[in-house]
């Protein structure tokens, strides 16, 4: 069956689950960011399925009204989607347009008596956003699309054909489109780390159960090292994400409107960390893992398109690292480290200018925490360097973006944990100590990642590398096939 | 006649949590464990809240005597439709030794206090199951009990209620005002839904200490000691029944 079930949908009706930021007194739950993205762990750590089909609706599908609708927008259209009473759907991309969303071909064009657009499916200088209704009439779709994961969300392909548009439904003013899209995406991504954060919970859990239940060589497998560095290596993934999600939604909360490139490090960062965390999880479990029954496998299929869809990650790594390079979001990286924020709820007050990780390291004692310092530091030498070498061709030198990309993630990364950390032991928190283990292996290792990537820019051996990858590429695309020969000959 | 009801809802461990006995021996530990509602008190809720949506009674009250943390609990009646809660504040540290005769003290005052005309409890809490509050409640007002329940109408200024007794069921009549306990059948307790959670923030919680309310918490026994249960051995397997009746035998079990 691939759909969410009805009574499962009425269940989710009932509980306000389609309106969660939809203001109260238009229907919704007027939850914010923080408290959606502690829901939306909830149902990460259940079914994904089920948490794109919510996350489509309203983490996508009718964020542009929520965002950018006018009043008479928002009273008309929000009310409707809340109750889940009417599903909302999120329409960019076309079959010759993914990630350069800027290039799709869909026309509008206004009626002569300007009263409306007519809609058709095939460029226009500007892209517009609407609100189209199923009812304006010419609005058709395909049949659902066969998916490896995220089954029970329905994904097909909308077609418009002279669908007529009120002038009203214009979404955030002719021409303003491509903004819009882009606000929703942005607003949305956090959302996906809670929700994976919830996804490791659950496959660390079955790895845990596993591991100390199974004997070998006589012996519980949870005492052998090999089994010990993936637990850990887990645990530390799912921190790292956990906290990226709620300093995001705090800071959102607290009214910050810069949260674009930690949006972005957070969703590539949190799906390729689930991933990995279910891979090992299935790899504790050996055979057993393998097997449906273990639970992990659908998992796994689920959590694959988290790499790819609301902005892939390898787009998501040029947009960090062009962002990084133009200068302005390092500012807002130093700054963060100056205030480095405590995720959720539960502020402390930041401490004074330039003093974070001093104070993580006077107060508690975190040695660690300089390092984090010194790769900021290295950071910024290494991109003003690559931007004066480069200039204007930076885009191209998608190689070396890349790097940069990764060492920012590890930089951010660095940050927010050291932020939760230093609050859990600050707050003396049960789980103080063993927080500051967690942060301290996760930021040496950081460090020497961030180190080996601003290495690799200017090295002229991997620079070399770049141009031989390159090349090996072409060979391929040229003769269309691998170009090395079996080595039998034959 | 339209009541007011309250009902008592305890902060206890988790029923899904492995329970593990502090290194002392005179506790478990609680400290990072999981607490959520006694399940039982789910259940009074529940019945409470029924009874106001049938218009048998006006108000519900949740009263929680727990350290900071038992206002969770009472949030979450008021969730699941408690109208207000009052929160008796006892110190983290003196939460594990406080007994029923304190908590039937306090809620017999706070009867008098708020004119309660019903109260509600779960029939134990399954922490230290007791199940003594409600009879030590009814006993202190000299109100009729209905302890055990699984069913309950309302006949003009009565209540038939159903109990759960040894053997089968057992219907009986009580006078209002009274004091029920509930028992696992009387009803299923409803999830709070994410709207009625975000009104429950704003609904009021009163707060008090046991001595505003002139009930002494000292304790009358001390806890000499706490243990595991004992590990079960593993069993063996037998070949026929012959083998069986003798291995019972050996192990003086027939």
């Amino acid at each position: 069956m691939e759909r969410v079930d009805e009574d499962t949908l009425q269940g989710l009706r009932e509980m306000g689950a389609f309106g969660l930021q939809v203001p109260a007194e238009l229907g919704g739950v007027g939850l914010n960011n923080t408290q959606y993205a502690r829901l939306v762990e909830i149902v990460g750590s259940h079914d994904l399925g089920v948490g794109i089909t919510l996350g489509a609706h309203q983490s996508i599908g009718f964020k542009g009204i929520l965002i950018s609708g006018t009043p008479e927008q928002k009273a008309k259209y929000l009310p409707r989607v809340a109750s889940g009473e009417q599903f909302a759907a999120f329409a960019l991309t076309e079959p010759s347009s993914g990630s350069d969303a800027g290039s799709i071909r869909s026309r509008a064009v206004p009626s002569e008596d300007g009263s409306h657009f007519v809609l058709n499916g095939t460029t226009r200088d500007k892209v517009t956003a609407f609100i189209v209704e199923r009812s304006f009439g010419g609005v058709s779709n395909g049949a659902p699309e066969k998916k490896m994961g995220i089954k029970a969300s329905n994904t097909a392909e909308v077609y418009f054909e002279d669908t007529k548009i009120p002038m009203e439904n214009v979404l955030g003013g002719v021409g303003k489109g491509f903004m819009v899209a882009m606000e929703i995406l942005n607003n949305g991504r956090f959302g996906m780390a809670a929700a994976l954060s919830g996804t490791m919970r659950y496959s660390i859990k079955k790895a845990i159960d596993f591991a100390t239940a199974r004997t070998q060589f006589g012996r519980r497998i949870d005492s052998y090292g090999a089994i010990q560095e993936k637990l850990a290596r887990m645990a530390m993934l799912h921190y790292v994400t956990e906290s990226m999600a709620y300093m995001i939604s705090s800071n959102m909360d607290a009214g910050s409107k810069d949260y674009h490139l930690e949006a972005a490090i957070s969703k590539c960062f949190a799906s390729e960390a689930a991933w990995s965390v279910t891979d090992e999880a299935i790899q504790v479990m050996g055979g057993m893992g393998f097997m449906k029954e273990s639970g992990l496998e659908r998992v796994m299929r689920d959590l694959r398109i988290f790499r790819i869809f609301e902005g892939t990650n390898d787009i998501l790594r040029l947009f960090v690292a062009l962002t990084v390079c133009r200068g302005q979001s390092l500012v807002v990286l130093q700054q963060a480290l100056k205030y480095p924020a405590p995720t959720g709820s539960h502020r402390v007050n930041p401490p004074a200018p330039g003093e974070g990780a001093k104070r993580a390291k006077r107060a508690i004692g975190f040695a660690d925490a300089g390092k984090i310092d010194d790769a900021v530091a290295a950071f910024g030498a290494s991109s003003e360097t690559l931007l004066m070498k480069h200039g204007k061709g930076i885009v191209e030198q998608q190689f070396l973006l890349n790097r940069l990309a990764n060492a920012a993630m590890d930089v951010y990364s660095g940050m927010v944990v050291l932020s939760r950390a230093s609050r859990s032991l600050s707050m003396n928190l049960p789980s103080c100590t063993h927080e500051e283990k967690l942060a301290r292996v996760w930021i040496n290792e950081a460090s020497d990642r961030i180190q080996l990537n601003l290495t690799a820019l200017r090295s002229a051996t991997s620079i070399s590398n770049f141009e031989d990858m390159a090349a090996i590429s072409r060979d391929l695309c040229e003769h269309g096939n691998i170009v090395a020969q079996r080595p039998l000959g034959i | 006649m339209s009541l007011r009801v309250l009902v008592g809802v305890k902060r206890v461990i988790d029923y899904a949590v492995k329970i593990r006995v502090r290194p002392d021996k005179l506790g478990v530990v609680t400290d990072g464990v999981k607490h959520s509602m006694n399940p039982f008190d789910e259940i009074a809720i529940e019945e409470a809240v029924r009874l106001k949506e049938k218009k048998i009674a006006k108000e519900v009250v949740a009263v929680s005597c727990g350290p900071t943390q038992a206002q969770e609990t009472i949030r979450t009646a008021l969730a699941m439709g408690a109208d207000r809660g009052i929160h008796v504040e006892i110190p983290a540290k003196e939460v594990e030794r406080l007994e029923p005769i304190h908590v039937a003290k306090i809620m017999a005052k706070l009867v008098e206090l708020e004119k309660a005309d019903l109260v509600v409890l779960g029939k134990q809490a399954i922490d230290d199951d007791a199940n003594a509050t409600a009879q030590m409640t009814a006993a202190l007002l000299d109100w009729p009990q209905a302890t055990f329940a699984s069913k309950i109408e309302k006949t003009d200024g009565e209540l038939t209620v159903v109990r759960e007794i040894d053997g089968g069921l057992e219907s009986i009549k009580v006078k209002l005002p009274a004091v029920i306990s509930a028992d696992l059948r009387l009803n299923e307790p409803r999830y709070a839904t994410l709207p009625n959670i975000m009104k429950a923030k704003k609904k009021k919680i009163a707060k008090m200490k046991a001595s505003d309310l002139g009930v002494d918490t000292t304790p009358h026994y001390d806890v000499v000691e706490v243990n595991e249960p004992p590990v079960r051995e593993a069993g063996i397997k037998v070949e026929n029944v012959d083998t069986l009746v003798e291995k019972l035998k050996e192990g003086g079990l027939v």
